[in-house]
């Protein structure tokens, strides 16, 4: 489904990615490891092309998704035409509008009012909590439930793939564990996830698949339970 | 029933002030004075959209106000008036009638695609550029025309009032009041419509927080850019406006203290606060007038009561929101704020 190889990214003339390949099909859970700084927000940010005038510069490589290039395709329309949702690092929700008018603002391309009230729904019972604060203002919400709504949000823009860049950070262990269940619930419905972790721990538990960066390359990659069992990957990340 | 309301209290009081220049019952003074708040309407309420709504910093207002006047004025003097310059008129003057709403549309668009142009490469980059890049449009605008020859340089451009008179001898109405309190209410319903709409919505969103409005598939870079061309295009029909009240224009009238002005009111009002546009452009033009007797002392006190302001209520008049959200009974007569005055 995504197929992104040899990549190559820089700032400036730092480079920050040395032509890293990896692929995610289609129904699978895939995450993306590495200490600070190896590169992982760069890839993310490769995939969705943002932000345009300051953002990583692919020098070399590409991204494909269905088949078709996503290198020249700017964020909006890799999320409208493309269907590749991101929950950004920091969340980026509008915190003076409510977990309603959030969610509804995800549908701004969209055109399938049917589809829209049945994922609303869908939102909601996945995350009970959003539902019982859907008119508050989403300023006021704890990290945990910002995170769920920054969440909630890429699954209403009506996307089969999403992105997510360090859903756990700032959490309580026991959210964090919530978390990843929905993800994995999301995944199981259908979605296509990509998951960017620092928790190790935890990305491994829940995912098919894992990729381990290290100063711009992959350095490990394999099946979630085999990594998890790997001797360097539990001396250096799992402690 | 109710959505009407403003249209029809806006299109009633339209209709008295008519009324009244018509029949001269008011003088010319405050025919004038009048005439420039909706043309200070125009200016403030299109800026809001870039200053207020969309959260960039515009500096230069002024500069596409220039481009919209002397377009429309070029045109009306070579279709409807013998000029020195262009010779016998195209048309004849009787058709300005019709064709004067043609030709302030036409220095609108001018002034919209003066503004693609500087939105093309300012939007590639960040905030503070837009400032920079603005101003120094404002100062290339009036060096420019300074220095063309044929639209008169730095002396100026005239003889719009002959078109004026040629319309008036077809049918003798305030024709340029007319015109202005037509095109205000209809800007002023233009960006109501625009920053309410879901599309136009899409500009608070990159106020709030690009990242997030890209990844909720706005179109950031398209959507700038629509905002720019709108509003500075509909600073262009208010510089149009302005040429044909005096019927004499200068490059001295579109300085950065033109502009300075029109963010004045912006700020005055309240960013994001269509209603707050509205008013303060009433209020800041009156206020000009009413202080006019102090003369050069006027520099002072405006200054001052700007800054009391600022210190008292930095969010402007009405801050982020509008008339209804102040006084909710609003609503119930007014389905739509219209910002009739």
């Amino acid at each position: 489904m995504l197929e992104v190889s040899n990549l190559h990214v820089r700032y400036g003339n730092i480079q920050a990615l040395h032509g890293i390949s990896f692929q995610v099909k289609s129904g699978e859970m895939v995450a993306l490891l590495g200490a600070n700084g190896a590169g992982k927000t760069t890839t993310l940010m490769s995939i969705m092309r943002l932000p345009p005038p300051e953002g990583p510069v692919v020098a070399e490589g590409a991204i494909r998704y269905r088949d078709r290039d996503l290198l020249p395709v700017p964020a909006h329309a890799v999320v409208a035409e493309h269907g590749i949702g991101l929950v950004p690092e920091g969340r980026h929700i509008f915190g003076n509008l409510t977990v309603n008018e959030n969610l509804k603002l995800a549908t701004y391309a969209r055109r399938d009012p049917a589809q829209i009230a049945s994922d609303y729904d869908r939102v909601f019972s996945l995350f009970p909590r959003l539902a019982e604060r859907r008119h508050q203002r989403s300023d006021t919400l704890s990290g945990g439930e910002q995170q769920m709504l920054a969440m909630g949000r890429a699954f209403m823009s009506g996307v089969q793939f999403i992105l997510l860049d360090e859903p756990s950070m700032g959490l309580s262990p026991l959210l964090m564990q919530e978390l990843f269940r929905v993800l994995k619930q999301l995944n199981e419905a259908g979605t296509t996830i990509l998951v960017v972790e620092q928790n190790a721990h935890l990305a491994l538990k829940y995912s098919h698949r894992a990729y381990v960066l290290e100063a711009g390359r992959i350095v490990i990659q394999g099946d979630s339970a085999e990594l998890a069992q790997n001797p360097e990957v539990r001396k250096a990340y799992l402690g | 029933m109710q959505r009407y309301n403003g249209f029809i209290l806006f299109a009633l009081g339209s209709l008295i002030v008519l009324g009244l220049s018509h029949g001269n019952l008011i003088n010319a003074y405050i025919q004038i004075t009048i005439m420039f708040i909706g043309i200070n309407i125009i200016l403030s309420s299109s800026l809001n959209i870039i200053n207020g709504y969309m959260g960039e910093f515009s500096c230069g207002h002024a500069g596409f106000m220039a481009v919209g006047a002397y377009v429309t004025s070029v045109l009306n003097m070579w279709l409807f008036a013998s000029d020195r310059v262009f010779g016998p008129p195209l048309l004849p003057p009787a058709s300005a009638v019709l064709l004067f709403p043609v030709t302030l549309l036409a220095g609108g668009i001018a002034a919209a695609l003066a503004g693609l142009l500087v939105a093309v490469p300012s939007f590639r980059t960040r905030g503070d550029y837009l400032a920079i890049i603005t101003l120094a449009v404002n100062y290339i605008v009036k060096s420019s025309i300074e220095n063309i020859q044929v639209i008169g340089g730095a002396r100026g451009f005239m003889g719009m009032r002959k078109v004026v008179q040629s319309m008036s001898e077809v049918l003798d109405v305030p024709w340029v009041m007319i015109w202005v309190l037509i095109a205000t209410g209809l800007s002023v319903w233009l960006i109501y419509r625009f920053v309410n709409s879901t599309y136009g919505k899409g500009i608070v969103a990159i106020r709030d927080d690009e990242i997030a409005a890209e990844i909720m598939s706005v179109n950031t870079q398209r959507m700038k850019m629509v905002a720019f061309m709108l509003s500075s295009g509909l600073a262009g029909i208010a510089g149009g406006l302005f040429a044909n009240i005096l019927g004499y224009i200068n490059p001295g009238s579109f300085t950065i203290m033109k502009s300075t002005e029109v963010m004045v009111m912006v700020y005055l009002g309240g960013m994001g606060s269509l209603s707050g546009s509205v008013l303060s452009a009433v209020g800041f033009t009156v206020l000009m007038e009413v202080l006019r007797p102090l003369q050069l002392f006027k520099w002072v006190v405006i200054p001052l009561l700007l800054i009391v302001l600022m210190l008292f209520r930095p969010e402007g008049i009405l801050g982020n929101r509008e008339l209804s959200d102040v006084f909710p009974r609003l609503k119930r007569w007014f389905g739509t704020e219209q910002g009739g005055k």
